[in-house]
């Protein structure tokens, strides 16, 4: 048994040490908001916060985690300004298209403007890079994440 | 899939029945109690997170969209088509809001059940195919809920207006909610030709909307087929031969049962593919890796990427089908005082939607529940059908939110192998291919080769044209009686027989060459992708030969066609075509009618050195007839530009030894953020004309506008993708 | 002689080897506890002196021996049963050899060979009917094990399921071909002996040599060949090139050797694969790390630390690397080159814009070598094979970037984008650097 912090709450799972965070996550614990796209770190599909840096749950073995908080999308919400102004920009500006995506890039915008509350265009594109969106929704991922900016300021 | 066969109208086949004090409109609704997906959604949650699920009709199978409003002014939309981004849910309840009168945050929607809603979702064709009909129900169902009204009022249907799912008798300002009459509207005949709205009255279409789907989605709450959560369900993970045709030759099946939580291996019937069952994903990931299954690799071992383009350029010499002739183009062409030819190459291409394949079922004894993403519900079911022997009733599909689509969801064979696996097992299982499996095993948009020879005048305008295709049929395939007898592929007129260029002598041939060791398929702008970057390309070859303006010689050819040259016009403005360019930057343009829309569209790029491009702007003017949600158009355009500068840039398959290379997004290349164009903007035309598509449009222009732009940047024309492919760089052969 | 070119590779699967061994297992390992492993050392130790007296086999003791000799790693081909063979070694000029199978199979495998014969393979180079064994094999290291150390190994080879899979012929050009020509060999070169503890230094210390010069053949990567592939002596530990991956250099050199690491990290490197400030190991080290050193006792790594702190000092310019500390967080990577810009999208993932590891501390390649050494050698080996390591919490990878959306020219620009963010170092000619990697692979 591996004792695991989640969105505040203590979980205790059964699983191998090596099994990633995003399958006991998504199988073991039902949180379904983090997606699966690649398993080697290459999409962001799985953007998840540990101790409120912005991480991919695929490539993450349980056993790794320790003490760490893990918050998923699931727990970001809705007491946190800067979630809400983030998912607040993504509906004002109709950001998603499939939305498959959408939880990692939301949880990575959040990362971004926790730590850098007003970024220009080449901080946008250097935390948000690593997050693939096959719909193509860069630009407004863009736009959103200046718009959450501006709403927090 | 380009032009899905006709079904009847609304009108014709409309049924109404009243079902327990609601209003049904277009359907007999038999079935509400079994009606939602067990345990597939969360208790409490809305329609919109849960409720892509779907009834299972029985009995008449009406054609298009449903209403339903109970007496509690609970009003649900069963909605044709499915969602997997391209905002069709938004449009569709557009579509049956203004008519009916209703706000858009009334409704809950549900996706329509096979045999009730489209029995294709794709080719950009869902707003042109539903824009009628969908007005239609809405305007049927509100003239019945007035009629009504007015009846208990005893007033005159003509002094009542609706708003808000309300009556209301003006005269009088008394009002009635559309669930008091619901009872009595639903006794009345349906209005064969209900009389709809004066556009000019519009309050939601035209007007943008949110989309409906946003905030479940931005939320996480949104359900895809991947999220599907039966109870009882194990996870499994499936390895098929790594080339196709092969066949299983052994496997460790001890070693997989070893793992912690495998609960169950699995062999296909066919022989080809294996499904190590687990607790969780990745206990059947290990499960898959310790099975170790070995191959036959059967007939096509040694196919390469090779082996396909030697025989697509093998045929652009003998026999070919002639789709389409107008004058005695070759006869021109022969006596021309000068001609030019150029040959383009395209590639196979995967389609790696967002969320890797995955499909759940239940398969009992008296009974089959399939929870999917597809854009075919239709045949999903009639595959559970025909591998259970189930009678149709008993066999539910559940459609759930698309993770991406482009054509990979128009195939099947997933969930025929998940319910290949799932009728061995008691339980339901929902099967998830990796990434590696979603690449390798995918169904490829073919690679083609096409030969444009024009005969020129003096001014070096064409005089006639040929052009032939040599590549795939894929409607053979996936609808055998679309081919022609003559066997061809209609879906290959899209930007070639379909211009919005004037030719005064035209002939296009197919020469149809199948490609060996894998199974192709339909990919985002269809037809229309794969032709534009052709066709376009040999003309602005044409424009730099002559040494025209790229959109001067462009306007010249356009002169019977308005709508073409009004967006051209419109782009070439807007992307300040005639204004100096910033040092080390070029443009290129493209024009375009497809999908039922016109568009042309500028790229402003940069190449610091020859294998580097930076997009730093697209200019896109659309006219797609009237336009129902602006901001989604805009933004149907935006992503799919993106999406098709993938393709132009990346996304090749290879194949070595019957195997696909490419295998994960390390090595098979997406565009991401920091490559994406600073600027995208997208103007769209006013009009009055009916809708066209949009879901593909931005996607054909992508490769032409690119490839354009770096010619005139280089200097060289780029004729093969991907563009920075070393295949680049040869000339065109000119005679005369 | 020996510089196979293994043809391994990382496919970018997430999850291509599964642990072999019960993690408990591993984790009493990790915790120094007297867990199986740590038995089985004293049980080596006390076996050295005793060589004579022949008592029975311990197929435990031989376990251990066979991870500290890091059998299995070339005895399996990728993918393969374990020990059964058939991984592949390049060598270039010279032709392709396979490591045969070594389970107990009797016509595959080694099943009807008398343990002497086993002896006198893996300590001589001589397998029966007086054939001679390539020096893949490291026989002049594995002599450094007594006899009965390796009626041990094949003891617990004995337990192994047998395996029926043949093992492909070598393809050996003349005159390498003729094996008798290895009497000439190892008459320059080779098989050393077991040799007896030196007296004036300390037990930990005797431990330790054994464990390096022994079954653990590290020189047989680390120290540079002569003319005739042998071990060059005076420069011993001082780094190689091997299989195109800097193995680099052992020695107590402040700049180019170990001299800065602090003994923690050094044991925390061997014991794990990854000290921070130092990066992770890839390529051949990391499949001696994830299949040898991390079933080693703590005791036994801290001895192969106290003697590789005694080796001299010994400055190689290949080795030799200068970090910078770039700014931490997301937003910081500049987004004006291509480099920076495919860093952003592909590697920031794992890595971070200041080189700590997003997920876990494996991905914190801060300080490492290979982030510069050597014009990029290793920087460009594992863009181009990638590497994967087991270890306690399953196999990390690092995928592989070569083959398909990334040209040659992008690759080189990520390598050159990382020398210059996280180094010193000036690149040279990165894009050819990337070319021969990718066609050596």
């Amino acid at each position: 048994m591996l004792s695991l912090n989640i969105n505040g709450q203590s979980h205790q799972v059964d699983v191998d040490p090596d099994t990633p965070l995003l399958w006991v996550l998504r199988d073991v614990l039902g949180l379904n908001a983090t997606k699966f796209g690649c398993g080697i770190a290459q999409c962001g599909a799985c953007t998840v916060h540990m101790d409120g840096r912005a991480v991919r749950a695929c490539n993450l073995p349980v056993g790794l985690i320790g003490e760490q908080h893990i918050s998923t999308l699931e727990g970001v919400a809705p007491t946190d300004p800067v979630a809400k102004a983030v998912q607040a920009a993504w509906v004002a500006l109709d950001v998603v298209q499939c939305g498959y995506c959408q939880p990692g890039q939301i949880m990575a915008a959040i990362a971004l403007l926790r730590s850098v509350p007003n970024p220009t265009d080449e901080q946008i594109d250097s935390a948000m890079s690593a997050n693939l969106c096959r719909c193509g929704t860069y630009v407004r991922i863009r736009a959103a994440i200046h718009h959450a900016a501006g709403a927090l300021a | 899939m380009t032009t899905p066969t006709p079904r009847p109208t609304m009108a014709s086949r409309r049924q109404l029945l009243g079902a327990g004090g609601a209003l049904v409109l277009a359907t007999f609704w038999p079935t509400m109690h079994h009606g939602r997906a067990q345990g597939a959604a969360r208790s409490g949650g809305t329609a919109a997170e849960q409720g892509m699920l779907v009834e299972n009709a029985q009995g008449v199978f009406a054609p298009n969209a449903y209403i339903r409003i109970a007496a509690d002014n609970r009003i649900t939309l069963i909605l044709p088509n499915v969602e997997m981004g391209q905002g069709i849910y938004t449009s569709s309840v557009m579509l049956i809001a203004e008519e009916l009168g209703i706000d858009m945050a009334q409704v809950a929607i549900e996706a329509a059940p096979p045999g009730a809603g489209a029995e294709i979702t794709g080719g950009s064709t869902s707003v042109m195919t539903e824009w009628l009909p969908l007005r239609q129900a809405g305007a049927a169902a509100r003239s019945m809920l007035v009629q009504a009204a007015a009846a208990r009022w005893q007033a005159q249907v003509a002094d009542c207006t609706t708003r808000s799912a309300t009556i209301i008798h003006v005269p009088t300002g008394r009002t009635l909610p559309f669930g008091a009459v619901a009872a009595q509207a639903a006794a009345l005949p349906v209005p064969q030709k209900p009389t709809l709205k004066d556009p000019a009255t519009y309050t939601l279409l035209g007007k943008p909307q949110h989309r409906i789907d946003s905030t479940v989605k931005v939320e996480g709450r949104a359900i895809f087929g991947m999220d599907v959560q039966v109870p009882g369900q194990k996870i499994g993970t499936v390895a098929a031969c790594p080339v196709e045709g092969g066949t299983l030759a052994s496997m460790n099946r001890a070693a997989a049962l070893a793992v912690h939580g495998v609960q169950a291996v699995l062999v296909n019937a066919p022989n080809n593919t294996v499904c190590v069952v687990a607790d969780h994903y990745w206990a059947a990931r290990k499960g898959l890796r310790a099975l170790k299954p070995q191959w036959h690799y059967g007939p096509n071992a040694h196919v390469t990427t090779q082996t396909i383009y030697d025989q697509l350029h093998d045929g652009l010499s003998g026999p070919a089908i002639v789709a389409n002739t107008k004058g005695d183009a070759p006869a021109i062409i022969a006596h021309a005082p000068t001609t030019y030819t150029a040959t383009y190459q395209q590639p196979l291409l995967a389609h790696a939607p967002m969320e890797p394949i995955n499909c759940t079922a239940h398969v009992r004894p008296d009974g089959c529940d399939i929870w999917t993403g597809t854009q075919i519900a239709d045949r999903a079911r009639d595959t559970a059908v025909e591998l259970t022997g189930l009678p149709k009733e008993k066999v539910a599909v559940h459609c759930q939110y698309i993770g991406g689509g482009f054509g990979r969801r128009l195939e099947h064979e997933y969930v025929t192998q998940c319910i290949e696996f799932a009728r061995q097992l008691p339980y339901p299982l929902k099967i998830i291919w990796s990434r590696e499996e979603d690449l390798t095993r995918d169904r490829y948009r073919p690679a083609y080769v096409d030969q444009m020879t024009a005969a020129l005048d003096d001014r070096g305008f064409i005089t006639a044209l040929t052009h032939r295709i040599v590549g795939p049929a894929v409607v053979a395939r996936w609808d055998p009686p679309e081919l022609t007898k003559d066997g061809y592929d209609e879906d290959l007129s899209v930007t070639t027989i379909i211009t919005p260029y004037t030719y005064p002598a035209y002939r296009l041939e197919f020469a149809r060459r199948e490609a060996p060791g894998v199974v192709t398929a339909w990919w985002r702008g269809v037809g229309g992708t794969r032709g534009l970057f052709v066709v376009e390309g040999f003309i602005d070859e044409l424009a730099h030969r002559a040494g025209a303006d790229p959109v001067a010689y462009r306007r010249a050819m356009l002169a019977q066609n308005p709508r073409a040259l009004a967006v051209l016009d419109k782009a070439a403005q807007l992307a300040g075509w005639n204004t100096p360019l910033p040092p080390g930057r070029a443009r290129g343009v493209a024009v375009q009618f497809a999908f039922g829309s016109y568009m042309a569209s500028i790229a402003e790029v940069e190449m610091p050195e020859p294998d580097n491009v930076i997009i730093h702007r697209v200019t896109a003017v659309v006219d797609c007839g009237r336009v129902l949600n602006p901001d989604q158009v805009v933004s149907q355009i935006e992503g799919g530009l993106i999406f098709g500068f993938s393709a132009a840039l990346y996304n090749e398959i290879t194949l070595e030894g019957g195997r696909v290379q490419q295998n994960n997004f390390n090595t098979w290349r997406i565009m991401r953020m920091n490559e994406a164009p600073r600027k995208i903007d997208v103007l769209l035309m006013p009009s009055t004309e009916d809708p066209g598509g949009i879901g593909e449009v931005g996607t054909a222009a992508a490769a032409p506008v690119l490839a354009n732009a770096m010619a005139a940047a280089q200097g060289r024309r780029y004729r093969t993708l991907p563009l920075l492919s070393p295949r680049n760089g040869a000339t065109g052969k000119e005679q005369g | 002689m020996r510089n196979p070119k293994h043809t391994r590779s990382i496919t970018g699967q997430p999850d291509t080897t599964l642990p072999r061994y019960p993690l408990d297992r591993v984790y009493a390992c990790l915790r120094g506890s007297f867990s199986a492993c740590l038995l089985g050392g004293v049980a080596l130790l006390a076996a050295t002196p005793h060589a004579h007296a022949a008592p029975p086999a311990s197929v435990e003791n031989g376990r251990y021996l066979a991870r500290a000799a890091d059998c299995e790693v070339c005895h399996t081909a990728e993918g393969g049963t374990p020990y059964a063979g058939g991984r592949a070694f390049s060598l270039p000029g010279i032709g392709v050899m396979y490591a045969p199978n070594i389970t107990p199979d009797k016509t595959a495998g080694i099943g009807t060979w008398t343990d002497q014969q086993f002896v006198d393979a893996v300590r001589k180079g001589v397998s029966p009917h007086w054939k001679h064994l390539y020096p893949a094999m490291p026989y002049p290291a594995y002599a450094r094990m007594s006899e009965a150390q390796v009626r041990d190994i094949r003891a617990y080879l004995a337990t192994l399921p047998v395996s029926p899979q043949k093992t492909p012929e070598n393809a050996i050009k003349f005159p390498f071909s003729i094996r008798g020509l290895m009497v000439f060999w190892n008459m320059l070169n080779g098989p050393a002996a077991s040799y007896a503890d030196d007296p004036g230094k300390p037990a930990d210390w005797n431990r330790g040599r054994y464990l390096v010069e022994g079954p653990g053949h590290c020189a047989d990567c680390h120290t540079p060949r002569t003319a005739t592939f042998g071990l060059d002596g005076k420069r011993a530990l001082g780094g190689n090139v091997v299989n195109g991956w800097r193995a680099y250099n052992l020695t107590s050199d402040k700049q180019s050797g170990l001299g800065a690491w602090s003994d923690q990290d050094l044991a925390q490197y061997l014991a794990t694969g990854h000290a921070d400030g130092h990066g992770t190991a890839a390529g051949d080290m990391a499949d001696v790390v994830g299949h040898s050193l991390r079933y080693l006792s703590a005791p036994d790594i801290h001895a192969m630390v106290v003697y590789l702190r005694s080796i001299p000092p010994l400055h190689t310019a290949e080795d030799t690397v200068e970090r910078t500390t770039p700014p931490a967080g997301d937003a910081t990577l500049p987004q004006t080159t291509r480099g920076a810009r495919l860093y952003a999208s592909a590697c920031a993932g794992c890595h971070m814009p200041d080189g700590t590891g997003r997920q876990s501390s494996f991905g914190t390649i801060t300080g490492a070598r290979s982030l510069g050494a050597d014009n990029g050698r290793n920087l460009v080996q594992i863009l181009v094979q990638g590497s994967g390591m087991q270890t306690t919490t399953g196999v990390q990878i690092m995928p592989h970037f070569a083959g398909g959306g990334l040209s040659e020219r992008d690759l080189a620009d990520i390598a050159s984008f990382v020398m210059t963010h996280f180094t010193t170092a000036t690149p040279h000619n990165m894009e050819q650097a990337v070319h021969d990697a990718k066609e050596a692979k």
